[in-house]
């Protein structure tokens, strides 16, 4: 039970119950949906960019895991007033650290609070639920909001 | 299928269960630190030594071609691969060896009928029937038919109990029914439907039938012939056989009117470029070299099943599901998905505020294997309001203790969530 609290923090269950940013956002200028075909789960996220092409609100709604939840939560803490260039790099920051590695710019940004994540890489299985998310919301800022599937 | 009742707690199973038990290899181990508890037969069974032996046997000393060799193997792989067919046969009680034709499951038996009588035999604005509790592979294979026929699907729904409202099946069943595809056991609800009285009114309104065995063979008696069904589908991997062979039971008169499907070699008599004739039943349906190590697997599994007895596993299971139901009952937070008074071995659940990814991720833990998903079957998720089910199935190796088991690790998921 000691490993799986590491994958079950309290801030994670914390998230999950309730979960920041919550909601369809109104005014989103940018959107995309992210869905798990094989478990069913699902995240829409929402941004209102800036002139300044940072992100000035974004939102999530959607139905999933606890992981999947709370992964979602911490995104839209994380890259909220963030410029979609630095997003992009929390993006592929988080990635990373969801499998047990590292990238370019693992050691440039702050990544404390997506750390309580780290745990789900002893769980193969779930790593997707952690990265939906995060995937969803590149797909909204770069890709011009296609949907966005784990399994391709 | 007929499922003897039978009371629960402290109930005689009819099977010697630790015997059984001895004859699955994989079930001797520890996930995770912990005693496995395996209880995702219903996704796929484990193999008892003597299928895998057979399979063993089969690959280190029989492998061939089959139908096709002089040689002594292939004569071997021959025999063997249809002693298999045989068999099945004789356990599922068709008229003939020419209405077994083996698959890659039952998915493909389903595509198999939906492209081959379907296409053939639907025309615009006929009716494919179906209910809301079919698995993807009873729903996708007809929606693609009536893509390419201009036919319509209708479907018939289950009320919240898990029961298929039969009043609608007798409504929406009209002269414009040409199929009917059921599933026998629902994989995400355990509801047995049925099935013989819905061939009897289907054929009544003139239309065919395919049932969907894939849960249901595993899980007591199946007799085609007595059921009067038209085509039966199931797949070896969930009745203790391997992985990517199947059956699809048809009626003879009924195959024999229909083209083939895929073509290839072992499916013709003669082939020039001007015409080619087609092979006799049931490889008619089989072209290509098939999965041969894989029937014989299933002929050894279906021995297996025939040696254990379909009824004493039903009664076991049976035994299981109850105990199983009143366990859940008596936890507050936990809600049953499926209540029908008659089900198979599948025990489909939820918890208050926990998903089922989670669950299913802390009972891994603790070394029970169960599932977690929408099953193949999202629109019973829908029905329901929910994405996903945590989903017990259970075996002839499944005990009262691992349903103990699983209850207890049932609060190790609430401690975790719940602090």
């Amino acid at each position: 039970m000691t490993e799986l609290r590491d994958l079950y923090q309290a801030v994670i269950l914390d998230h999950n119950n309730n979960p920041r940013n919550y909601g369809k956002l109104t005014l989103a200028n940018r959107h995309a949906e992210g869905v798990n075909p094989l478990c069913g789960d699902q995240v829409n996220v929402f941004f209102r960019l800036g002139d300044d092409v940072s992100v000035k609100e974004v939102g999530f709604e959607g139905r999933g895991c606890a992981i999947c939840m709370a992964s979602a939560s911490i995104m839209t803490e994380t890259v909220k007033h963030l410029s979609v260039v630095q997003a992009d790099q929390y993006v592929t920051a988080f990635c990373s650290l969801a499998v047990g590695e590292n990238s370019d710019f693992t050691g440039r940004l702050d990544l404390s609070t997506l750390n309580i994540l780290a745990g789900v890489k002893a769980y193969p299985a779930r790593i997707k639920c952690a990265t939906l998310a995060w995937h969803t919301a590149r797909s909204a800022l770069s890709k011009g909001g296609a949907s966005v599937t784990t399994e391709t | 299928m007929n499922i003897p009742r039978a009371s629960t707690q402290g109930a005689l199973s009819p099977l010697d269960v630790e015997a059984v038990r001895r004859d699955f290899p994989a079930l001797h181990q520890q996930v995770n630190d912990r005693p496995l508890v395996y209880l995702d037969s219903g996704a796929s069974s484990q193999k008892p030594e003597q299928v895998i032996e057979a399979l063993n046997n089969y690959e280190r000393h029989d492998h061939s071609n089959v139908h096709r060799g002089v040689h002594t193997l292939s004569q071997r792989a021959t025999e063997a691969y249809e002693a298999s067919r045989t068999k099945v046969q004789q356990f599922i009680n068709a008229r003939s060896v020419k209405e077994v034709v083996f698959t890659r499951g039952t998915t493909e038996a389903i595509n198999l009928v939906a492209q081959s009588y379907g296409r053939a035999k639907l025309q615009s604005d006929d009716e494919i029937l179906i209910t809301e509790m079919e698995h993807h592979a009873n729903i996708v294979p007809w929606q693609l038919l009536c893509e390419q026929t201009g036919a319509k699907l209708k479907v018939v729904p289950f009320d919240d109990t898990g029961v298929l409202e039969m009043s609608r099946l007798k409504d929406q069943l009209t002269e414009k029914t040409r199929i009917v595809a059921v599933t026998h056991v629902s994989n995400a609800l355990g509801t047995v439907n049925p099935v013989g009285q819905i061939i009897q009114l289907a054929h009544d309104a003139g239309a065919v039938v395919l049932v969907d065995g894939a849960q249901a063979i595993p899980h007591g008696p199946v007799d085609v012939t007595a059921l009067e069904c038209d085509f039966y589908a199931f797949s070896g991997h969930k009745v203790y056989g391997p992985t990517g062979i199947g059956v699809l039971y048809g009626r003879e008169s009924l195959l024999e009117d229909m083209p083939p499907w895929q073509g290839g070699g072992d499916m013709i008599k003669t082939v020039s470029f001007d015409e080619t004739t087609y092979n006799d039943l049931p490889y008619k349906f089989e072209a290509g070299t098939p999965h041969i190590a894989g029937a014989i697997g299933l002929g050894a599994a279906v021995d297996y099943v025939t040696a254990l007895g379909s009824d004493c596993i039903a009664a076991h299971e049976h035994q299981l599901i109850n105990y199983a139901t009143e366990r859940a009952n008596a936890e507050k937070d936990m809600h049953i998905f499926g209540q029908a008074p008659v089900k198979a071995g599948i025990l489909s659940f939820a918890l208050d505020g926990i998903h089922p990814h989670d669950i299913g991720t802390i009972l891994d833990q603790e070394g029970v294997a169960i599932r977690t998903g929408h099953h193949c079957a999202m629109p019973v998720m829908t029905h329901y309001g929910v994405s996903a089910t945590a989903r017990a199935s259970f075996g002839p190796y499944n005990t009262i203790d691992d349903i103990d088991v699983l209850f207890r690790a049932m609060d190790k998921v609430r401690e975790m969530f719940r602090q």
